[in-house]
């Protein structure tokens, strides 16, 4: 058997105000604050476009290779429910503002394209509220603007599923359209999904599964669902058309006997809005305005910086992150320092702490900074991981953490040598070990002088020093 | 001593202006005819004495002091399809018992920015969807002239109220006819302004394609002094349209010399009040002697009209109206769960001809009758529109009767919402158009009720028919009769 499945995966637009009134677009607000007459759908009160959704919704058409259509509408959809101020939906139904498309995904080295359907906007809808026997609405996220992006069928399991929401999500925070924060609700998805015999040219009836809001959810549901279906088809038993609740907690699918496929939304074009009329020049100048994309940018990281391929792979596959090693790069003018910083020590207390770059405290210019004094040999590297980690904690300027702590360099050979000489005397067995010709020896004598010194000596003239003496 | 009720807009700017009155003296002089007067017309569903005498008061303060412009202090009256910051706004509806409107729509802020008073809300068919008065939740309103007859709908009350000089103007509100048709069966000067002309963000939307608010007045000056005031383009409206407002009412003194004006034989039809057709062949006679060139033209569509419209505006409205479901405003029944409680609120807040349109609308747009209806009556509405561009090349205004008959007696025609309907077939055509039309008074039938000749002019060519209604009106008298002693 295989299986085919699309996603309508909605995507919440980083605009400063909602889709069709003035209302501020965050998250995190109490109840019912960001609400106006437009968004509470008060008689007598009008919508009018956001240019800035406009704006990010052609630039997502044209990151997804999409045909920007010049002329789209919005179009009212018609359903009575409590989380709709006007009991009607803006959205755009059969002019949407972006058609075609494709977002190619990387599973086992191999590249598959995902085909787009369309992209259209809409606005999105308020949050009910359930307390004990009671309901309330807030209407906060109500109006915000919500882009729904409309794939084919074209992926055969979850793993492709995953693949493309995570290539999807990079694309829409290269571009500067979402946060994609899965937290706040900026991504959710509605999955469609069904089954064949392989060699049969015709899709099976599809399921839908709505309402995802995580990318593992999705992973797992697809799982269940595309076993379910096959199970139930070698069973004997019919798939029939019908929206599915995945739950989280017991991990299947069940349906959820609504009526939902018997909906008229009896769509008709928004009177009180204008068609949206694109000209070539708009088109043109936002395209100019786009971002650079994580492979290009890998690309340039490698001739600009001279860090290796992989590496740049890694930094450029998140924005914030290819942002702070440019950052750090640039100011301190040793890329490859700055690669390694951000890809080892940086990376594992990003994920020790589960935090992002965003959110710590340490700077670029700190970074940069305690790498020149690295360069400059003011410190060794064990001293220079004993800054970074309290960079990492609550940032501050490198130079006056090394004076505090004392842990300047000590490259003086005058000063070292009696420390050599002293290891010399009292390791008498490691010291023959050496002259018999075991390396491994001499690492243990350095550590031992850097033991004596509390890590301040230079191992650099410490090894030459007992290079010379025991040569 | 005169009765300041009896004042025009225009002449009460020159009053204010030349000290011979002050704004709290018109305003108690409206509210003392009101008192005399309203029992039998029932006009007004709202009045704050209280508010509109300080209003009046601060107008007069500002005016003394040198401040304020030629209209502040004027008062006037809102058809209550408006929303005026901390008013009611019922839309003649059960529905909306309990709405205090928490803004104020676009031409109430730019009537207050020029000083204009309102001194209250006028009645109306429930969510404007009426030729009567008769589908108020409130009652109906009656017809100045003869109080057993309708006053015309669904702007009634602002019609009825200017026409017993219980308001100096008004504003209403035209989808299919809703000022031209009151203005003509009581006697007024109605004036629907092309779609676009003026904002409509603060009207309580019927049909969002069709309507647009204007003027109901004494006079046609007066009519072109308060488009002045409300017309613009509105960054709130995104189909309020970037037309030239100054200089509106400019062509009033021009005359109509020269001028071509268009007889549309379609029109005139069978089955027409003889008188009606007769007054509206008089006044053309009027203007040919005024020296307009009066040319034949034709506008073959409009016996699909009236199905047109009923289609787009009814299809609008049960879309329009979906919002008034008891969950954030206005009454509300309660239910078991929201559907319920939406139903039950609806069933009871709603009137009947409104749940008929609701009802008319959500059928033509549901799927498998989409393109039948609603798609079809849009391409008709294309062809509609071209007859009038068509027409416009051989003439610069149109004229015809506001309505097939004058005003018919309460009841009578209740029973029968089709014979309702088609009294709509001469007003539609220039909501569905998008152009510009005027109501103004062409005399009276045999039974005493007053005619309305309607003046047609292209899109934004609103001082066209400006200029031909007041040099028809100038030249007549019948603008200086009146309903009630
Ligand atoms: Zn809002």
């Amino acid at each position: 058997m295989i299986a085919s499945v699309g996603l309508e995966v909605h995507v919440q637009l980083r605009t400063n105000s909602k889709m069709f009134c003035g209302c501020e677009n965050r998250f995190g607000h109490d109840p019912n604050v960001q609400v106006c007459p437009v968004c509470l759908g008060y008689p007598g009160a009008l919508p009018v476009i956001n240019g800035k959704a406009i704006e990010l919704t052609v630039k997502t058409g044209l990151l997804l290779g999409c045909t920007i259509n010049h002329r789209s509408k919005f179009d009212r959809k018609n359903y009575f429910y409590p989380d709709q101020a006007k009991n009607y939906q803006v959205s755009q139904y059969d002019q949407p503002l972006c058609s075609g498309g494709h977002v190619d995904i990387v599973l086992d080295g191999e590249t598959k394209r995902i085909g787009i359907t369309r992209i259209h906007l809409e606005e999105d809808v308020a949050k009910n509220i359930h307390f004990g026997d009671a309901s309330g609405i807030d209407f906060n996220r109500g109006g915000t603007p919500l882009m729904e992006i409309v794939t084919e069928p074209d992926m055969s399991n979850a793993d492709e599923a995953f693949a493309f929401l995570s290539a999807l999500k990079q694309i829409l925070q290269y571009g500067g359209v979402s946060d994609c924060n899965l937290e706040q609700g900026n991504i959710r998805c509605d999955i469609n999904a069904s089954v064949r015999p392989s060699g049969s040219d015709t899709l099976g009836v599809k399921t839908e599964i709505k309402n995802m809001n995580t990318f593992k959810g999705v992973h797992r549901a697809l799982k269940y669902e595309i076993q379910r279906q096959i199970r139930d088809i070698e069973k004997g038993r019919e798939i029939i058309q019908e929206t599915r609740r995945w739950d989280d907690e017991t991990g299947v699918t069940a349906s959820m006997r609504t009526k939902e496929y018997a909906h008229d939304y009896r769509y008709f074009p928004e009177p009180d809005l204008l068609p949206v009329e694109l000209t070539d020049a708009q088109i043109e100048a936002w395209k100019e305005g786009l971002p650079e994309m994580p492979a290009d940018r890998r690309d340039r990281m490698v001739r600009d910086y001279g860090i290796p391929e992989y590496d740049a792979g890694v930094l450029a596959a998140d924005r914030a992150v290819a942002d702070f090693f440019e950052a750090t790069a640039r100011a301190c003018g040793n890329g490859k320092a700055a690669s390694n910083w951000v890809m080892t020590d940086m990376m594992r207390c990003l994920s020790e702490r589960e935090t992002d770059i965003a959110s710590i405290r340490m700077a670029p210019e700190q970074l940069a900074a305690l790498i020149g004094l690295v360069d400059k040999k003011v410190i060794n590297m064990p001293a220079a991981r004993e800054v970074f980690s309290i960079l990492f904690e609550q940032g501050g300027d490198p130079e006056t953490i090394v004076k505090d702590k004392g842990l300047v360099q000590v490259s003086d050979e005058g000063a070292i040598e009696g420390m050599v000489d002293q290891v010399i005397g009292e390791h008498a067995k490691s010291v023959e070990d050496y002259k018999a010709g075991k390396q491994a020896a001499l690492q243990f004598l350095i550590g031992q002088v850097m033991r004596i010194s509390k890590g301040k000596a230079n191992p650099q003239v410490v090894r030459e020093l007992f290079m010379r003496k025991l040569g | 001593m005169t009765d300041h009720s009896r004042l025009t807009f225009e002449g009460a700017a020159d009053l204010l202006a030349s000290g011979g009155a002050t704004s709290a003296d018109l305003v108690r002089a409206l509210f003392n005819r009101i008192d005399a007067v309203d029992k039998t017309v029932c006009a007004y569903t709202w009045l704050d004495r209280e508010q509109a005498v300080r209003d009046a008061e601060a107008a007069d303060t500002l005016r003394a002091s040198g401040g304020g412009g030629r209209y502040t202090g004027v008062p006037i009256a809102v058809k209550d399809v408006l929303n005026v910051k901390d008013q009611p706004c019922t839309c003649g509806s059960r529905i909306l018992e309990g709405y205090t409107a928490p803004y104020d729509a676009t031409v109430i802020r730019r009537l207050k920015d020029a000083g204009v008073v309102i001194c209250g809300r006028v009645n109306m068919d429930e969510f404007a969807m009426g030729s009567s008065n008769e589908n108020s939740a409130f009652g109906p309103v009656r017809n100045p002239w003869q109080p057993d007859h309708v006053p015309g709908g669904s702007s009634g009350g602002s019609a009825a109220a200017v026409a017993a000089d219980e308001a100096i103007a008004a504003l209403g509100s035209d989808t299919g006819g809703s000022i031209r048709q009151p203005a003509s069966f009581c006697g007024c000067v109605g004036l629907k302004p092309s779609y676009g002309r003026v904002s409509r963000y603060g009207l309580t939307a019927y049909a969002s394609s069709l309507d647009q608010i204007g003027p109901i007045t004494k006079t046609v000056r007066d009519a072109a002094a308060l488009l002045g005031l409300i017309a613009g383009h509105d960054s709130a409206d995104s189909t309020s349209v970037q037309a030239e407002t100054a200089g509106i009412g400019d062509d009033l003194g021009k005359g109509i010399k020269g001028m071509k004006l268009g007889l549309p034989r379609e029109y005139f039809i069978d089955g027409m009040d003889p008188d009606v057709e007769a007054r509206v062949r008089d006044a053309v006679e009027v203007c040919r002697g005024l020296g307009a060139e009066i040319v034949d033209v034709s506008l073959p569509r409009t016996k699909y009209a009236v199905g047109t419209y009923y289609i787009i505006a009814t299809a609008e409205a049960s879309a329009n109206l979906a919002r008034f479901d008891g969950v954030r405003y206005g009454a509300r029944v309660e239910g078991d769960d929201p559907i319920s409680m939406y139903g039950a609120t609806r069933a009871a807040g709603f009137g009947s001809e409104v749940k008929r349109r609701i009802i008319l609308g959500t059928y033509v747009l549901s799927s498998g009758y989409y393109d039948a209806y609603y798609l079809r009556a849009q391409k008709v509405r294309t062809l509609i529109r071209e007859d009038f561009d068509h027409a416009f090349q051989s003439c610069d205004a149109i004229l015809t009767p506001v309505a097939p008959t004058a005003a018919y007696r309460l009841g009578e025609n209740t029973d029968d919402p089709l014979k309702m309907y088609l009294g709509d077939i001469f007003t539609v055509t220039a909501n569905l158009a998008g152009i510009c039309g005027l109501s103004v008074p062409c005399g009276f039938t045999s039974a005493h009720l007053p005619v309305g000749l309607q003046i047609l002019g292209p899109a934004f060519r609103e001082n066209t028919i400006l200029r031909v209604g007041h040099t028809y009106e100038q030249a007549t008298d019948w603008h200086t009769r009146r309903a009630m002693p």
